[in-house]
């Protein structure tokens, strides 16, 4: 059985300007101490799909499907049931590490408050146990350090902060959300290597947001791409990367420049990403899409799977996609209509 | 060739297709004011109040100096509003009719606050902007001078000025125009200091704006709606100040009147059963700060729909 | 050898730092925010500076520009310096460089015209143009960076995060400069948007004949566009060299490190196994080591890094570095054993 199993899950918002759907029907599994990558460019809906397993949506958002962790259901669950749940099995860690630490709070007492509320830990132990676990995480001089406030501590450094606090509790899964994008490569590269080696010591399961294709192609196993608020395409991250089944999973790898490899013009995706307020009828890539086809614009093409553990959602026929082989009434588009 | 040709055509018809018109950041407030319920109820409020300062004369059977004999010494009995003689507001304690008295203090009153708030905004609007933005030593110099004023109890000052130079509606507009920038320009400042650093600031001094210009252009455009939340609750706050000095009979001079001199006399006689002399007023006086309050929020929320 | 459109010899800046509760007479500190950097640029080049952040590549080109003080030496292709000229005196140059900044939309005026905000620098140092040639040139400007003209009354908050950034373009180029300082111009932009606007600069370069000086974090973007690549830590220069030679064969020990921890878009890189990892964290700048500023992360550093600054040398790829060259494997398991520690 999968460590986490989401099913059909949307979320939309209410705002002024009507209802934003911003994840739809997304259906995903984790394994056991699996890394799983969800990719997506900002408005894809991915960091919405987080925020709505740990039950940590806006007031005005409303999540509707099924999530199931361990085999319990956990969306829409009651607070008392969900706090436990975040607390002992599911940890998140954020982009920017001050979302989860307290100013004005010593680390040492953060931490060991975790401790004693959720174990039930004496104050002395919680603190010991918070060393260790600082230790884990690279931090030098972890007992001496302990004592100080999260603004004393470098940029990758309160990374490493949360990371420790987040894996306090020992979860079977961790949900990090660009848990790198603020960083300089170098700090990536540390705090990345970190958390494969953590992962393996923990024996954790990972969710891995992102919108960088480099890092998960370095870290994950699986990947899903997101894009307009649903799955793409998703699969091992070797078959994916090779060769992308979906046109937008190509397009994205086709616009990133490579450090190892020569190439002249990137071959950018024209257009600009769908406005969620005003959902498309059929495919929302459609607008920018290579492989467009007359019934893109009216239908929605659903997730298929097409070989083993790797599945899209494309209209266009697979051997195209894979041998690059565009329409032959392909009409030049132009960028830059709003 | 022909690819070229296909171009320019594009190109050709593009340049005459037609301009498309822009939504401004001010029309998108606009929508979301006229959306907002209690706003668009104070904004009916105050234009009643407002078509009533201006037009309440036509109305009026009695002038505001009138003295009507027939009532005088009997108010409490005759004095009373009834549509009958023409006081439609009842009379005042000498027999002056309240509804022509009302209508005057009405317009004292709004012009004291619209007067006193304008002030602000243009003062306060350029000394604070001016401040912030050359910033350094111009900025502690400018700043510490609003400090000093700020430091002195205007109240007091306001009562001496009027009580040694006399009780005069000029008097009171300097006093109140003395004090009334100076919180504004404060506010103003801190608002500066933090558009200053953005990007399209940078890039004006880049390519070598004037400072002049950096701060008509792209500065002040970007603090209007700061400043018009401000000065729609700056407005109330002026009438309450005049209020309270007419109240405390340091106002202006009889026979002008205004919302504080009127409620200040209504309350003088309201035990010998006139009550009418200090309902009327104070309902004006109630409704327009009720309004103003509404307005206020409502152009908060839709100058700065992110604070929601 | 053409003379070059812009050189630069020992530009510094420095920041005074004041203290919380630093009595007035107490003397400032100083932060080096730029510490003596020396490059030069031939017309028509791109120059990527990469570094992270706290390096001062955003300061460079703010003094480049003239937002902040800087001392030095920063000759235009006129022989003139540009350093230390009256604000008046610089306004002739202001109309030859230009800059685009990191966030498309804030560095918008969102109370202007999309038409207003190109026409800026145009009537800014053409103030006799007429309003019908103004507007003709900015239409025919939006065109050309791939906006459609028609948009010109359009105010920037209805135009996606790409699109802002074609009219921060619009508006460096619409003055006709002979340089573009672009700093983080791709940064802020989704991946698919990202390579749009690259491309677009790459081809009005071409076009136009533009030199740049293009400012990122990201090494993969830089390799792509530039043609020189320079490297700075801590205010410093630590490396030059035409961009192929940089990426192929990297001779200080930073830039090995830094193009190690590249994250590379495909599954069968093995990061783990090619990462140089840098011991311990930025130093401060208020700070910095004596001698050469990276010798506290270095895996090769030894006392004389520590005693003598190194200084730019080399003909062509130049390296700030006492002992430049590969890092060996004997170097690298050092380097990890140390990160580890």
């Amino acid at each position: 059985m999968a460590l986490l199993d989401i099913n059909d899950l949307s979320v939309s918002f209410r705002t002024n300007d009507g209802v934003v759907q911003a994840v739809n029907n997304v259906s995903l599994s984790v394994d056991q101490g699996e890394t799983l990558g969800v990719v997506g460019e900002s408005g894809s809906g991915k960091s919405q799909l987080s925020f709505a397993i740990m039950g940590l949506l806006a007031r005005n958002g409303q999540a509707t499907g099924s999530v199931r962790f361990d085999g319990q259901e956990i969306l829409n669950a009651p607070p008392k049931i969900l706090n436990r749940i975040r607390a002992e099995k599911i940890a998140m860690i954020f982009q920017d590490p001050m979302t989860s630490l307290n100013p004005y709070m010593r680390v040492s007492d953060q931490m060991a408050e975790v401790l004693t509320l959720h174990k039930g830990m004496s104050r002395s132990k919680a603190v010991t146990e918070s060393v260790r676990m600082l230790d884990a995480v690279k931090i030098p001089d972890a007992k001496g350090r302990v004592r100080l406030y999260p603004h004393e501590f470098s940029g990758g450094m309160r990374q490493r902060v949360m990371i420790a606090m987040a894996l306090l509790c020992r979860p079977s899964l961790l949900i990090a959300d660009e848990p790198t994008t603020a960083l300089d490569v170098t700090v990536q590269a540390q705090i990345m290597t970190l958390l494969a080696e953590l992962r393996r010591e923990f024996g954790m399961a990972m969710i891995l947001i992102t919108h960088d294709l480099g890092v998960v192609a370095g870290s994950c196993e699986r990947v899903a791409v997101m894009y307009g608020g649903r799955i793409r395409e998703t699969g091992p991250v070797g078959p994916l990367f090779e060769a992308p089944a979906h046109p937008y999973t190509q397009g994205l790898l086709g616009a990133i420049p490579r450090i190892d490899q020569e190439g002249d013009e990137l071959s950018a995706i024209p257009g600009s990403p769908p406005n969620m307020t005003r959902p498309p009828a059929g495919c929302a890539f459609e607008p920018r899409c290579p492989y467009r086809r007359e019934d893109c614009a009216c239908q929605r093409p659903m997730l298929d799977a097409f070989a083993p553990a790797r599945a899209r959602a494309c209209f266009a026929p697979l051997d195209d996609v894979l041998q690059r082989r565009l329409p032959q009434a392909q009409t030049t588009m132009q960028g830059g209509q709003p | 060739m022909v690819i070229e040709q296909e171009k320019m055509q594009r190109l050709a018809t593009r340049m005459v297709e037609e301009e498309v018109k822009g939504r401004s950041p001010w029309a998108d407030a606009r929508k979301r004011f006229l959306r907002n319920k209690a706003a668009m109820a104070g904004l009916v409020i105050l234009i009643l109040v407002a078509l009533f300062a201006l037009f309440g004369d036509m109305l009026a059977v009695w002038s505001n100096e009138e003295l009507d004999f027939s009532v005088m010494g009997q108010v409490a009995t005759m004095g009373a509003p009834s549509l009958e003689n023409g006081h439609y507001f009842g009379t005042d304690d000498l027999g002056r009719d309240l509804f022509s008295r009302t209508v005057q203090g009405t317009q004292i009153s709004l012009m004291v606050g619209i007067v006193g708030a304008g002030i602000a905004v243009i003062v306060g609007t350029l000394y604070g902007a001016t401040a912030g933005y050359v910033g350094g030593r111009t900025d502690q110099f400018m700043m510490r001078a609003v400090d000093i004023l700020m430091s002195v109890p205007y109240m007091f000052v306001l009562i001496l000025l009027l009580v040694m130079f006399g009780r005069s509606i000029a008097m009171l507009f300097l006093g109140i125009g003395l004090i009334s920038w100076l919180e504004m320009s404060r506010i103003v400042r801190g608002q500066t200091l933090s558009l200053k650093n953005r990007e399209f600031i940078e890039a004006a001094r880049a390519t070598g704006v004037s400072t002049w210009k950096i701060i008509i252009r792209h500065i002040v455009p970007n603090l209007l709606g700061v400043v018009a939340v401000y000065a729609t609750l700056l407005v109330p706050l002026m009438i309450l100040t005049e209020s309270f000095i007419s109240f405390l009979g340091l106002g202006v001079q009889e026979p002008l009147t205004s919302w504080g001199a009127l409620i200040s006399e209504g309350a003088g006689t309201m035990n010998y059963g006139t009550l009418w002399q200090l309902a009327f007023p104070l309902f004006f006086f109630v409704i327009t700060l009720f309004g103003f309050f509404f307005v206020g929020d409502g152009l908060r929320d839709a100058l700065d729909p992110k604070d929601r | 050898m053409t003379r070059p459109l812009l050189d630069v010899r020992d530009l510094r800046v420095t920041f005074h730092i004041r203290r919380e509760g630093d009595l007035p007479w107490t003397q400032p500190r100083e932060l080096h925010a730029v510490g003596g950097v020396d490059f030069s640029l031939a017309p028509g080049e791109t120059l990527g500076v990469v570094g992270e952040s706290g390096c001062g590549k955003s300061t460079l080109a703010r003094a480049l520009i003239g937002l902040v003080p800087a001392e030095g030496q920063a000759e235009w292709i006129d022989g003139k310096d540009l350093i230390g000229l009256s604000p008046r005196q610089m306004m002739k140059y202001r109309n030859d460089i230009q800059m685009v900044f990191q966030d498309p939309l804030a560095s918008l005026n969102p109370r202007m015209t999309v038409g207003q905000i190109i026409a800026e620098p145009l009537t800014t140092h053409h103030p006799g143009l007429k309003r019908a040639e103004v507007k003709e040139r900015v239409k025919a400007m939006m065109e050309k960076v791939g906006l459609l003209p028609n948009q010109i009354n359009r105010y920037p908050h209805e135009f996606s995060g790409g699109q802002c950034q074609r009219i921060g373009i619009a508006r460096a180029l619409i003055v006709e400069p002979k340089l573009i300082i672009c700093d983080e111009p791709v940064s802020a932009l989704d991946v698919s948007i990202q390579a749009q606007v690259i491309n677009l600069l790459i081809r009005l370069q071409r076009e136009l004949g533009l030199a740049l000086i293009f400012i990122a974090h990201d090494l993969s973007v830089v390799k792509h566009i530039s043609d020189r690549v320079m490297v700075l830590y801590l205010g410093r220069v630590m490396e030059i060299a035409s961009s192929d030679d940089l990426y192929a064969a990297p001779q200080h020990p930073y830039t090995q490190a830094l193009l190690s921890a590249v994250p590379v878009p495909d599954p069968a890189h093995d990061m783990a196994a090619s990462v140089v990892p840098l011991a311990g964290d930025l130093p401060s700048p208020l700070a910095p080591p004596s001698g050469c500023v990276f010798r506290t992360r270095c895996p090769r550093a030894t006392e004389r890094c520590a005693a003598e600054v190194p200084v730019l040398s080399g003909a062509g790829h130049q390296t700030a570095c006492h002992f430049p060259g590969p890092l060996t494997e004997a170097e690298i398991a050092f380097a990890r054993r140390t990160e580890a520690a």
